[in-house]
């Protein structure tokens, strides 16, 4: 009998205890969910902290851009060369080399970078030469602009003895070739093999594949390419600073030194003169609308096209 | 479907012109490579490798050394890199997670607008607006704060007029931000929504699923993403050379002080400096700069290749 009744009083004690437990499980768990909760809260605010920072300071800098910028903008800085310090002047040269530069630069870099950005993904999938031109890609496409800047100096400018607006033009070619080189190769790999399978199945020859069906179905994302590539060149100082070097007057001569809005923009700022500062702060406002414009017309001729 | 099927040629022209692109990109790199080597040589001759640990630059007596100059570099990426990455990152989160979908759209490309805008602007930003703000607000605070603290006081020493390496280490976290940040947003994007949805429907939270769903998937993506704002951190030449101050000293290692990178010194002597010594060692700088690049490029590549493999391994 007592032993009956020990035996109960046991089983009740070991369910009084599994209740208590699973009550302090019950609470463990509810805990770490509140943890869990709270850590993802605290994780969310700093995300959205992170974003605000990103935002704060392109806010600012295209604020103190407009601003300082218009201020130094006026008719004449359409319509005149640089001027020496304290005169009335422009920047109509150095707009015009930056124009003539990026433009034959894109000429020059688009074709290879494209034609090699097509062997990399449709002809040497997985062979040897494209994994070394991947690797090598990838190095010129971090390279240093400056550092290009010094290759082009010592290949063109001191062969030919001079500063050069050609120099300029290969120098801005070398930066256009791996970003299009990359976006090219991205972007055909994206395209379904199936797509370009049915255009065999239908006897296409491999160029025409390739011109035809996968090129032209990746086309939004290679123009994009494109234009971020100019975009990209059209703001370079550095590869500039000593190929093309700088030019106070009005120049159509590329195998003179060259006025680009860049250099001039920096040559201007460092000054102590104050019409150089403003007119740095107008050309600065200038090559910002002109690099953002490129990047918003980029995404809208994409998004139109797609 | 027109034109002949049969014809072989064009096929054949085409396929020589993508290959011909291909050749023309790899002679670039190795040209590259080759002039520098050349352009340097008579420096590496003369220095060796002792360049690199020398703490001389001085144009007038043709004594040359890089110690300042790739100091100034490479502690200005760093402070970069230690801003940028966690903020990069928060923004992909917010991006990727959190953003109402209407505001997905234009907050990414507000961000790659600010990844578009010209490096000089921000450098003349930096030295003409950003500057003096950094300069009364935090400098000098931060000065009064730990000026008596043995080591944290040595890094703040040094007149604080908003010039040197914490300026330029900051202007260019702002730079690369944009560049890491849309990089991280779109392998996030890449994640199939698959197994994010999985993960949130066994009960995780948003900070979960990107923990331990998105970044393991996506990880070789943020590295080389991460990469990417190092190698453009590296390289970088105007913003730096307008806030870095371009003075050659090395005998404080204060934050505030005014010192040099090697892209600064490239910009500001180069074009100056006649052929010979001063040229040469420019140009060695300017291949130490390449090679740290390539360095940076070549681990990272190494790492997600390592990476990749522990992947297949485990699944």
């Amino acid at each position: 009998m007592s032993a009956v009744i020990q035996s109960s009083a046991a089983a009740a004690k070991t369910t009084g205890d599994t209740l208590v437990n699973a009550k302090m499980a019950k609470q463990a768990k509810l805990d770490k969910f509140a943890k869990r909760k709270l850590v993802n809260k605290i994780a969310l605010i700093l995300s959205l902290g992170a974003m605000v920072f990103g935002l704060f300071w392109l806010v600012w800098i295209l604020w103190e851009t407009v601003r300082l910028g218009v201020g130094g903008l006026a008719w004449a800085t359409f319509t005149q060369s640089t001027p020496p310090p304290n005169e009335i002047g422009g920047l109509a040269n150095a707009m015009y080399g930056s124009a003539v530069m990026v433009a034959l630069a894109t000429l020059v870099g688009t074709p290879i970078g494209v034609m090699a950005g097509i062997y990399l993904a449709e002809y040497g999938r997985g062979n040897m030469l494209s994994s070394i031109t991947r690797f090598a890609n990838d190095i010129l496409l971090s390279a240093p602009s400056i550092v290009i800047g010094l290759f082009i100096y010592a290949v063109v400018v001191s062969k030919f003895k001079s500063f050069s607006g050609w120099a300029g033009v290969l120098a801005l070619a070398l930066i256009v070739i791996p970003v299009v080189i990359r976006t090219t190769e991205n972007m055909l790999l994206l395209i379904p093999n199936a797509l370009r399978e049915a255009a065999y199945a239908l006897g296409s020859p491999k160029w025409r594949v390739i011109m035809g069906v996968t090129l032209k179905a990746a086309r939004a994302g290679v123009v994009t390419g494109i234009l971020l590539a100019i975009a990209r060149i059209a703001g370079e100082t550095a590869p500039l600073l000593f190929t093309s070097l700088s030019n106070q007057f009005w120049t159509s001569d590329l195998s003179n030194p060259m006025a680009s809005l860049p250099v001039t923009i920096f040559k201007f700022a460092m000054s102590p003169y104050e019409n150089w500062q403003k007119l740095a702060w107008a050309g600065v406002f200038i090559i910002t609308v002109t690099v953002l414009g490129l990047n918003i017309l980029a995404r809208v001729l994409t998004r139109e096209k797609i | 479907m027109n034109t002949k099927i049969h014809s072989i040629l064009p096929d054949k022209l085409f396929a020589g012109a993508a290959l011909f692109a291909v050749l023309v990109t790899l002679s670039l790199l190795l040209g590259i490579v080759g002039s520098l080597i050349y352009g340097a040589w008579p420096a590496i001759e003369k220095y060796g490798l002792t360049f690199l640990t020398r703490s001389v630059w001085d144009p007038v007596q043709n004594d040359y050394g890089g110690l300042v100059m790739i100091y100034g570099t490479l502690a200005t990426s760093f402070i970069a890199l230690l801003i940028a990455v966690p903020v990069s990152f928060g923004i992909a989160l917010f991006l990727t997670e959190l953003s109402p979908s209407w505001l997905r759209r234009p907050l990414g490309t507000a961000v790659e607008l600010l990844a578009a805008v010209p490096s000089i602007v921000y450098g003349m930003w930096g030295l003409m607006v950003f500057g003096p703000i950094l300069a009364t607000y935090v400098q000098q605070p931060l000065q009064k704060l730990l000026m008596g603290v043995p080591y944290l006081g040595a890094l703040v020493s040094g007149p604080p007029v908003g010039i040197g390496i914490l300026s330029a280490g900051i202007i260019l976290a702002i730079m690369i931000i944009p560049f890491i940040a849309s990089v991280m947003r779109d392998v996030f994007e890449v994640t199939p929504p698959m197994l994010k949805e999985s993960a949130y429907a066994l009960g995780s939270t948003t900070w979960e699923v990107v923990t331990q769903v998105v970044l393991p998937y996506t990880k070789t993506g943020v590295v080389g993403g991460i990469m990417l704002g190092l190698g453009r951190a590296l390289g970088e030449t105007m913003a730096i050379t307008f806030v870095i101050g371009n003075m050659n000293q090395l005998d404080s290692l204060s934050l505030f002080q005014a010192a040099n990178s090697i892209t600064s010194a490239l910009a500001n002597e180069f074009a100056e400096a006649g052929e010979g010594l001063h040229q040469a060692a420019l140009i060695y700088l300017g291949l130490v700069l390449f090679f740290i690049t390539f360095v940076v490029l070549s681990l990272s590549k190494i790492l997600l290749s390592r990476l990749q493999k522990s992947e297949g391994s485990r699944s």
